[in-house]
């Protein structure tokens, strides 16, 4: 397979895993008091995306997304790193030189290390691979996502894992956004800027999301 | 003006390369890049400052910045500090009194060093032969306006062929990867229309054959867009890649099978 198909791969599960990532978010808002019944509606979600049929069938893409997104980049990474056996002695920076796309696959890494322990603290729990997180919770059976969050953000360590993680998770969106139009050959004289201004605004709005569930934890 | 250079020196292709230090001095500050490399050769020559004497090797033709041959990688900048310029443009008077410049060849395992600062860049001409031409015979010089071509997509094309595949891009990229020059040659065809025949074979072979020479590919970091001496725009590579899925999607080689007769 030539790279720029396997970049083709890339973007397109890249840029799928981004729009679940809203879908995701808006879900984990209201463990938030942003609502009266918050919990209530939190619950009613967390039911229907483990027990609708249709989402059975997206968590087969959402990790097909996954395994294609993470081993396409790797192995292109891989030939990027054998295409230039030797480096130079001095390297500046260059004019339009994104720092975001350079570490794309370091802040990917962290990325994976923080979806491993996501999976363990939820999808493991929810398969019976794994106990629930204990806590001043009691959590009432293993879909019981409400209380494992509260378990899990009520430990101040995790809460800041947590927001450095994310972060990083910023960082590679950031990249991501407009990079996954550019791969899939989608750049146009008025489109483009617009795109990297929803690029900008998608890595900071969306992890900032993210990162206000610990914040008001740590600050109650 | 009086500089420090720090040049790579390295044998043939097999040798095992290293820096070198020399002092050059009185060098004027209306002197190219290149002639400075020149002085400094006839000082080893002449002078024999080293023996055996070995004249430092680097690749130079035109002088005029349209040819391609210069390709020194200067201070961690392709063709030297300045923007849209090859080395050969380069004057000394862009550097400070007493600088000291670290010279080295294009690092890519596709480009082997020949000797010193001389690189092997037939790799791109392979990708030339791959597609990077029109095969249909165009007979004598046609009229003009025979065949239309809008204003705006001259242009374009005419962005694309400034490319002088001089691999700063290659250079520069922290891949090592030639998406910026194979877009630029697959660009310069997909917006003329002598070029649309043979556009879908053309993109999906050029493209094979950058990957086989051991090219990296591209993480979109534009590096190369801003080391081009050419200003070639990372909008050819949007335009490459676009190109590439049309061709995957609509079109496959047909596989030949046997001879002719």
């Amino acid at each position: 397979m030539t790279s720029l198909s396997k970049k083709v791969f890339v973007s397109l599960a890249g840029l799928f895993l981004i729009t679940f990532l809203l879908l995701h978010l808006s879900i984990n808002l209201f463990i938030l008091p942003i609502t009266p019944n918050h919990e209530e509606t939190f619950r009613q979600a967390v039911h229907f995306m483990t027990t609708s049929p249709l989402i059975k069938v997206m968590e087969v893409v959402l990790f097909a997304a996954f395994i294609i997104h993470i081993f396409f980049a790797v192995t292109l990474q891989i030939e990027n790193w054998i295409a230039r056996p030797r480096g130079y002695k001095v390297w500046q920076k260059s004019r339009t030189d994104s720092p975001f796309s350079k570490l794309a696959i370091y802040t990917g890494i962290f990325v994976l290390i923080f979806l491993i322990i996501h999976f363990m603290n939820f999808y493991f729990v929810k398969q019976g691979w794994v106990s629930p997180p204990e806590g001043a919770y009691e959590v009432a059976d293993k879909h019981d996502f409400y209380n494992m969050a509260l378990n899990l953000f009520n430990n101040p360590v995790y809460c800041v894992l947590y927001i450095v993680l994310i972060i990083v998770l910023g960082f590679h969106l950031h990249h991501a956004f407009q990079a996954g139009f550019q791969s899939l050959g989608l750049n146009h004289p008025i489109y483009t800027p617009i795109i990297k201004i929803l690029g900008w605004i998608y890595s900071i709005l969306v992890p900032l999301g993210f990162i206000s569930i610990p914040l008001y934890f740590l600050i109650s | 003006m009086n500089f420090t250079l720090k040049i790579w020196r390295q044998e043939n292709s097999k040798a095992k390369g290293r820096f070198k230090t020399y002092k050059i001095e009185n060098i004027s500050p209306d002197c190219s890049f290149l002639e400075m490399l020149d002085i400094l050769n006839e000082k080893l020559i002449h002078d024999k400052i080293e023996l055996p004497v070995d004249p430092v090797a680097f690749d130079h033709d035109c002088r005029e910045g349209i040819c391609g041959m210069c390709s020194l990688y200067i201070n961690g900048h392709p063709h030297g500090p300045e923007q849209g310029t090859t080395v050969c443009q380069v004057h000394m008077r862009k550097f400070q009194d007493g600088d000291t410049i670290v010279i080295e060849p294009w690092r890519a395992k596709a480009f082997p060093i020949i000797k010193d600062l001389m690189v092997d860049r037939s790799a791109f001409d392979k990708i030339i032969q791959e597609g990077g031409y029109i095969s249909a015979s165009t007979g004598g010089v046609p009229d003009a306006n025979s065949i239309l071509v809008s204003k705006e997509y001259a242009d374009m094309a005419m962005d694309a062929a400034a490319c002088i595949g001089c691999g700063a891009c290659v250079a520069a990229c922290k891949n090592a990867s030639a998406m910026l020059f194979v877009a630029a040659k697959v660009s310069q065809f997909a917006l003329l229309p002598q070029g649309h025949p043979e556009a879908k074979r053309r993109v999906q072979a050029m493209v094979s054959k950058m990957d086989e020479l051991g090219f990296g590919s591209c993480t979109n970091t534009y590096a190369c867009e801003a080391e081009c001496p050419k200003n070639i725009s990372v909008e050819h590579i949007a335009r490459m890649n676009r190109e590439f899925l049309k061709s995957k999607l609509t079109h496959a080689e047909k596989k030949r099978i046997g001879g002719f007769g």
